[in-house]
């Protein structure tokens, strides 16, 4: 598209406030490509009024001197995301149609400081996937193709799915996400873009719709580190509203960044070499850690014994939270209702049979049986301990070293269809990710190259909590170095 | 410590009955648990719904710090230990009076442990005291409601009474009798209300009880005491006298069940209030599994000493404190009792001692008079004619003799009638007790001489006719006469 829609949201920001263009010229070229791009199936909805609304709005705003931090940006949505009167499904069928009176603290956030909505963006059900295949929207195209002439269509990751390729594909300059087990950073590898997650209780949880309480966290999404970290400065702050959100100012992120490391420490976790993983994927580890050496900072080898335990401990938690979180989609207030043969219960079974896919009845199955009677202990307690053990291997770690630096996905972007056979297969994909969401720490992905076929890397960076800037700088640091400026040849 | 004597006489022997209440009182608190929704009862249906109380998507409880505040003082009040670090869990299972498809409660580490309430069994005895002990009391969230009646095929919710805070208060199985546990469910009530943390009315619901009943054979001396039987629990039963009912019902039908060779089936029961019996609302095997784990939305429960120490110093005079001051006044066991009982009646009594007047006769006056007027007029001391003031001036008037017993019974009459201050009274009508001998020598000699032949009568030893005397002679002063002189004067005067 335009030059405008491959901008990011500093060079907009900037641009806009020098009178180089309208806001609404920013809105009408994304609005335009997102017409131009359905065939990636990104969007669950459209809101092109609401984008140019804002920048109507952002454009008198220049006239007299009232400019907010993100006035003339549009941005996408997750649909995970309560958006006032617009329709907020979370990918499910069960929610299909459901227009929240309400809108979530952390859309708020980002329309209060000026920002205009472009739409709401497919994602996997429940955010309950890694490919944005389990969405009742069918899933979302990936604007990469291999570079093997096959045109196979490839997935974006999940399951911020719609967000990663929203970016990518230039129809948003920035997008919501939101990772509780890789969400964010898994999808942004995948595309070759910037997505964080914040410190658990960082972004408030208030109106996202739940799927694991105590790992969920909106995030970031976007072509830089520095665009993700003006859009981090919006989306976070105290909530009274959750009672999980942390109670302590947000740092000016985008004034911290800087790529100087002299003095940090990085640590490489000896446990995240894993058998399988393509030596396309380590090299480009090796790659990413002479980077920080180069900007200055001190490899150290660290271990995080525990790592390998993460990801069933993760596939206990989750599940868990979640089979009790999607309780409330009952077909008793709103979204699907579906009549059952006489009784509540045949009602009950009806709707949740109706409405939601088969990989949310998966996990909502796996969650049941952990939590019930005879088995809590074997499963969930043990796994409440496994994760304590891997918070400590953290802290541990964080004596020696600054933040952590790892690869993001044990592979570059699959093809749809690949993996949905196989679960576990598809569950590994957040093998490198899971580790930080059960310790609750900030963590980054950023783009490190390209692997063989053409498609994008994902370098991955964790903190220690609360440390957002130190991963900031050092994703910074590589962006810097890597170079990494190429973009999805347009097919759609 | 007493020990009960209740027994259930079976075809084969006898039978002990043992009891343990679960007591779902309603927080006094203007919001509910976790969230702002107001909690007054017989509004509307679905007009005391937040977004939270329905469970819309994404959204989330936070602790209402006056809902924990009431509950630790209640544990306070109860001598209970109190937990500093405690957490929610969740209970899971479906209902339509259920928007979160669970509930919010306190399995693994409730806020109040152990603590006991003292009960007496006779209120005229200390020596009948019992300590009944208290398990645990965990907050948890209320549920909605279903209304069956507004439609021919559909059920109808109100949820008007979701996420409003309880207090569920857990006993030991300590009780041994119908009439402990309607003694205990009493206390707990006056306990609740003397705090301010529960209203107490069981009509509205806002405390009702689980009953768990169980019955064991009564060994002989010196046998080792049985093991506990199988236990059913009748849920929701909403007065101490349907608590009663259900203990004595649930007693008997357990012990003709295993005598006739059955066993008892723990299960969950309901009473039937009409009937007077309990039924099988579901067993064991129909159980639920509650899939019980912490809720990840809120944070432990920490609670630090500046939050404890405004709780603690928040406290009223609870009522065994209060019955034993009285009594320590000088007041009666059973009239402190009474007292202390109900919080406004209490209040109300304190009132009248602060006003001056003398404890014990203070204590009799309200207990006889004031009581029966107030029953005879239909009224209770909240919306009684006369204050603790103006009856404190009353009794002063008995004291200082000014009034004799049945002239104040006069003015309290007026009182109550004009709503007028007593000396008032006393003073527009004239109606001063009188020890002027002189005046009551005259009553006296007119009054033998009328009855020349009663006083020949009582002269040959028919002394009865003493109070004949008196009467007469009050009746001649129109009852201002001070009694004690009368009875002075007229023995002199028979003596002779």
């Amino acid at each position: 598209m335009t030059e405008l829609t491959s901008s990011t949201i500093a060079e907009l920001r900037d641009g806009f406030r020098a009178g180089e263009f309208s806001a609404r010229e920013i809105a009408e070229d994304f609005n335009a490509a997102i017409v131009a791009g359905r065939a990636l199936n990104a969007w669950t909805v459209e809101t092109p009024e609401l984008a140019l609304a804002a920048a109507d709005v952002a454009d008198a705003a220049r006239g007299d001197d009232t400019l907010k931090p993100l006035s003339g940006i549009p941005l996408g949505i997750k649909d995970l995301f309560a958006t006032e009167g617009v329709d907020s499904t979370a990918g499910s069928n069960i929610l299909k149609g459901f227009k929240p009176p309400y809108e979530s603290t952390v859309s708020s956030k980002l329309k209060d400081a000026g920002a205009g909505m472009l739409g709401k963006l497919n994602m996997d059900e429940f955010a309950m996937g890694s490919s944005n295949e389990t969405s009742a929207y069918g899933p979302v195209i990936s604007p990469w193709q291999r570079s093997d002439g096959g045109n196979a269509a490839l997935t974006p990751g999940g399951s911020s799915g719609g967000s990663a390729a929203a970016v990518a594909a230039g129809m948003a300059p920035g997008v919501t996400g939101t990772d509780t087990g890789g969400s964010i950073r898994q999808p942004a590898a995948f595309v070759g873009i910037c997505g964080i997650k914040p410190t658990y209780g960082r972004c408030s949880r208030w109106g996202i719709v739940a799927f694991a309480s105590s790992l969920d966290q909106a995030g970031p999404m976007a072509k830089t580190v520095r665009d993700c970290a003006i859009m981090l400065e919006v989306m976070s702050g105290f909530d009274p509203r959750d009672a999980t959100s942390l109670n302590v100012p947000v740092p000016k992120w985008e004034a911290g960044l800087s790529s100087d490391l002299k003095g940090k420490r990085v640590g490489i976790p000896t446990e995240y070499r894993i058998d399988g993983v393509p030596a396309e994927i380590d090299a480009m580890w090796e790659q990413g850690v002479e980077w920080l050496r180069d900007a200055g900072a001190e490899p150290v080898k660290i271990s995080l014994p525990h790592t390998r335990h993460a990801l069933p401990t993760y596939y206990i938690i989750a599940p868990a939270e979640a089979s009790s979180n999607l309780a409330r989609y009952d077909g008793v207030r709103y979204g699907l209702r579906e009549m059952g043969v006489k009784s509540l219960d045949d009602m009950y079974a009806a709707t949740r049979a109706a409405g939601f896919g088969a990989e949310v009845k998966r996990r909502i199955m796996i969650g049941t049986y952990v939590l019930s009677a005879g088995f809590y202990d074997a499963y969930f307690t043990k796994a409440q301990k496994v994760r304590s053990l891997i918070k400590r291997d953290f802290t541990e770690a964080f004596e020696l070293c600054d933040c952590i630096l790892t690869p993001t996905a044990p592979s570059a972007a699959f093809g749809i269809g690949e993996k949905m056979s196989d679960p576990l297969a598809m569950y590994l994909n957040d093998v490198f990710a899971v580790p930080a969401s059960l310790a609750g720490l900030p963590a980054m992905s950023v783009p490190g190259g390209l692997d063989g076929q053409g498609l994008p890397l994902g370098l991955h960076l964790i903190g220690r909590e609360m440390d957002e800037q130190g991963v900031l700088n050092a994703a910074l640091a590589i962006e810097e170095r890597a170079g990494f400026t190429a973009r999805a040849e347009r097919w759609w | 410590m007493v020990v009960s004597d209740y027994r259930i006489t079976g075809a084969t022997g006898e039978w002990e009955v043992v009891i343990g209440l679960e007591v779902h009182a309603q927080v006094t608190s203007n919001a509910k648990l976790f969230s702002g929704a107001a909690t007054i009862f017989g509004a509307e249906p679905n007009t005391q719904v937040s977004l939270v109380d329905a469970a819309m998507p994404g959204m989330l409880p936070v602790p209402n710090r006056e809902c924990i505040r009431q509950a630790v003082r209640t544990g306070m009040a109860i001598g209970a230990q109190i937990n500093r670090w405690s957490r929610f869990d969740r209970k899971n299972y479906f209902y339509a009076d259920l928007p979160q498809g669970y509930q919010i409660s306190q399995l693994y580490h409730p806020l109040v442990g152990e603590g006991e309430i003292t009960v007496l069994l006779d209120d005229k005895d200390e020596s009948s005291a019992k300590s009944i002990g208290v398990e645990r009391i965990h907050v948890e969230q209320d549920a909605g409601k279903l209304m069956h009646d507004q439609h021919p095929t559909m059920s109808f919710v109100d949820l008007n009474r979701s996420g409003v805070a309880l207090m569920e208060i857990v006993s030991k199985p300590d009780m041994r009798s119908p009439a402990e546990a309607g003694a205990y469910v009493r206390k707990l009530r006056a306990i609740l209300r003397y705090v301010g943390s529960c209203d107490g009315n069981m009509e509205e619901g806002s405390m009702r009880a689980d009953v768990n009943v169980s019955v064991r054979r009564v060994g002989g001396p010196g046998e080792p005491e049985a093991e506990l039987g199988t236990r059913t629990e009748t849920k929701n039963v909403n007065s101490v006298r349907f608590v009663m009912a259900v203990i004595e019902h649930e007693a008997r039908r357990q012990v003709e069940v295993i005598e006739e060779g059955g066993a008892i089936i723990q299960e969950t029961r309901l009473f039937d209030p009409d009937k007077g019996v309990t039924r099988t609302l579901r067993s064991k095997e129909d159980a639920h599994d509650y899939r019980y784990f912490p809720d990840p939305d809120l944070l432990p429960l920490e609670l630090d000493e500046a939050f404890l120490a405004e709780c603690r110093a928040s406290l009223p005079e609870l009522p065994d404190a209060k019955r034993k001051r009285f009594e320590a006044l000088g007041i009666g066991a059973y009239n402190a009792s009474v007292l202390t009982a109900e919080v406004e009646t209490a209040r109300w009594f304190d009132a009248l001692l602060d006003a001056g007047a003398p404890p014990a006769q203070a204590a009799n006056w309200v207990a006889s008079e004031l009581f029966g007027a107030l029953n005879r007029m239909g009224r209770t001391l909240l919306d009684s004619p006369v204050s603790p003031a103006d009856a404190a001036e009353l009794l002063r008037l008995v004291a200082d003799k000014t009034l004799s017993g049945s002239l104040a019974k006069q003015v309290f009459e007026i009182m109550l009638e004009s709503g007028d201050a007593a000396s008032k009274i006393v003073e527009e009508r004239g109606l001063k007790q009188t020890s002027d001998t002189g005046a009551i020598d005259i009553a006296i000699d007119a009054i033998l001489a009328a009855n020349a032949d009663k006083v020949q009568q009582y002269k040959d030893g028919k002394e009865a006719l003493f109070g004949f005397f008196v009467g007469q002679t009050m009746k001649a002063m129109q009852g201002k006469a001070n009694p004690q002189v009368i009875n002075e004067r007229l023995r002199a005067k028979l003596a002779v």
